[in-house]
């Protein structure tokens, strides 16, 4: 009964929220309610007993991806009425791939059935009352699904190290800050300590720089342009 | 009586007792940790702190909040009213369902859930909201850059807090708190993982926007940051989630490293303390080392901040998560 309230209002908020991240003019609600969304699919998540991938969801979907999305949108200058100029003329365009998607995901809902033994195990994910959602989730990735699992991991390792070459900039000439070797040095090599004779200037003994051989050449003299001149 | 309490009415009658039997002793804390605060760093800097109202100055954080919420609100015209709004809302609510998972003695959590690191880890994650939500809805540059400077931060450092707490679980072998800290009964996990409880303790400055990580307050070139629109409730309620979440982030360093509700010894006068005190007294050390921190280090420059959180914290807690695992795996110590 509570379970079956919680799902409606989840499912509800859900694509409430979702219909609203394409329908709001403003981008960063777009992105705000993207949010809501994932946190409605990690409310269905919890319902149906899988709070590992609740929390997943969350951590990583709302706490890491949406964050870089919220970042990225707030800082564009967004132009709305340019954004809305272009509607009539892709309207179509967007109606036809639309419309293909939506058949294409009709024809596989009608096809589709699930396995006689996968349908009783709806809204049981776990395979029995002594493990962990967890742990049942790591028996499966561990073992027969491990080499999936690593590829997957490789696949998104030379993605994240191919950004970084992409984007990596060295320009000659830039100063930057070496922290080691900054810790690395001794004050013997930094601080000379000197006697210098009273009244000896540090600039006549050398020990400062000589004052520059040019003089700074004095301000240009102000030119008139043009007002004031009746005064003369 | 026990009719009642198994009827629907009792059952959300007992969530609602758990909850204020969390909630207000937590905001009295945070009330004390704002007064200890200055009358620590008063006592460093060689002053008296507050020392007016009331006795030692202890009714001064009720004076401060009541004068926040009574003076009057004030909201920028180019604001986004719903969002400024809703900001202080968002940092405060978060700082606060988190403590639903703490165990403050054994089992003594309102939700004793399977995946409890992760809960916190997550809730943790979503305290970034709260601050660009204010930036952006200020419509102010001052505050927007702080919230870019912040969701930076936060995003960098929480990648090594992942690790960290991964290296506990492999010691822990359970995502559950309380199974955590029953785990640490021979030892506590800061001796066999020192670096990394100083990766965490570290990154929880960095998490909570505390000295010397405190980028996004920056108040010689940014004013006051992401909050510097903010007035009177608005105001008081960041300022509520700042120290909420750094009780916080003390019980999570209690719970995660320093054995929690444990006594350090299971002989006679340790004993006989109970472990709530234990865990309240080391939460306490632990607020007390972040307001150490805040009267000892200058600020960090942005860059620097950078370069400690990608190319010191996270290949060292990668690292370490490596070694952790061979050598639980090789000496057979890896928990069922």
């Amino acid at each position: 009964m509570l379970a079956a309230i919680a799902f409606y209002a989840f499912a509800a908020v859900l694509v409430a929220s979702a219909a609203m991240v394409v329908t709001a003019r403003n981008p960063v609600h777009s992105v705000l309610f993207l949010i809501l969304a994932f946190f409605n699919a990690a409310g269905l998540f919890l319902i149906a007993g899988a709070e590992f991938l609740a929390m997943i969801l969350v951590i990583v979907y709302v706490g890491a991806v949406a964050v870089l999305f919220l970042f990225v949108v707030m800082m564009l200058d967004v132009d709305f009425a340019r954004l809305r100029e272009g509607f009539q003329r892709y309207a179509p365009i967007g109606l036809v791939v639309g419309a293909v998607l939506f058949l294409e995901l009709a024809f596989v809902l009608w096809a589709w059935s699930p396995a006689p033994e996968a349908a009783g195990l709806r809204l049981h994910p776990n395979p029995g009352a002594e493990v962990t959602n967890t742990e049942a989730l790591a028996r499966i990735l561990y073992t027969d699904n491990v080499l999936l699992f690593q590829a997957a991991g490789i696949i998104l390792l030379v993605a994240m190290i191919g950004a970084i070459v992409l984007t990596l900039r060295e320009r000659p000439g830039t100063r930057r800050q070496d922290a080691a070797a900054q810790i690395a040095r001794a004050p013997g090599e930094t601080v000379v300590l000197r006697k210098v004779p009273t009244g000896a200037g540090l600039r006549v003994l050398g020990i400062l720089r000589p004052p520059p051989a040019e003089e700074p050449k004095p301000l240009p003299e102000p030119e008139h342009h043009g007002h004031g001149e009746g005064r003369h | 009586m026990d009719a009642f309490l198994a009827s629907p009415a009792g059952q959300a009658a007992i969530t609602v007792g758990h909850a204020l039997a969390i909630l207000v002793p937590l905001l009295i804390a945070v009330a004390y940790v704002t007064w200890a605060e200055r009358k620590v760093l008063a006592a460093m800097q060689l002053r008296k702190g507050p020392n007016v109202v009331g006795p030692f100055g202890l009714l001064q954080p009720f004076a401060d909040a009541l004068k926040g919420i009574f003076k009057e609100t004030v909201i920028p015209t180019g604001a986004n009213r719903l969002l400024f709004l809703l900001a202080p809302m968002i940092t405060v609510t978060l700082a606060l369902i988190a403590w639903a998972v703490i165990p403050v003695a054994d089992g003594w959590a309102a939700a004793d859930i399977n995946v409890g690191v992760l809960y916190l880890f997550a809730i943790s994650s979503l305290g970034v909201y709260g601050i660009i939500i204010a930036g952006w809805a200020s419509n102010s540059k001052y505050a927007f850059l702080g919230a870019l400077r912040s969701a930076a931060q936060m995003v960098s450092y929480e990648v090594s807090i992942g690790f960290v707490l991964v290296t506990v679980l492999l010691w822990a072998g359970s995502l559950n708190l309380n199974e955590i800290v029953r785990a640490q009964e021979k030892v506590w996990f800061f001796i066999p993982l020192f670096p990394m409880f100083v990766v965490f303790f570290v990154s929880a400055l960095a998490e909570t926007n505390r000295a010397p990580f405190d980028l996004p307050e920056g108040e010689s070139e940014l004013v006051a940051g992401f909050f510097v629109e903010y007035s009177t409730i608005g105001f008081t309620l960041f300022f509520l989630g700042e120290y909420a979440n750094i009780v916080l982030m003390s019980a999570l360093t209690t719970i995660l490293f320093m054995g929690g509700w444990q006594p350090p010894l299971h002989v006679e006068p340790f004993t006989w303390i109970p472990g709530a005190v234990w865990f309240i007294l080391k939460t306490a050390f632990f607020v007390f080392l972040f307001i150490w921190v805040r009267a000892t280090f200058p600020r960090y420059r942005y860059d620097q901040l950078m370069r400690l959180g990608w190319k010191v914290f996270l290949p060292l807690s990668l690292f370490w998560l490596v070694v952790t695992a061979a050598l639980l795996k090789l000496t057979g110590w890896l928990p069922a």
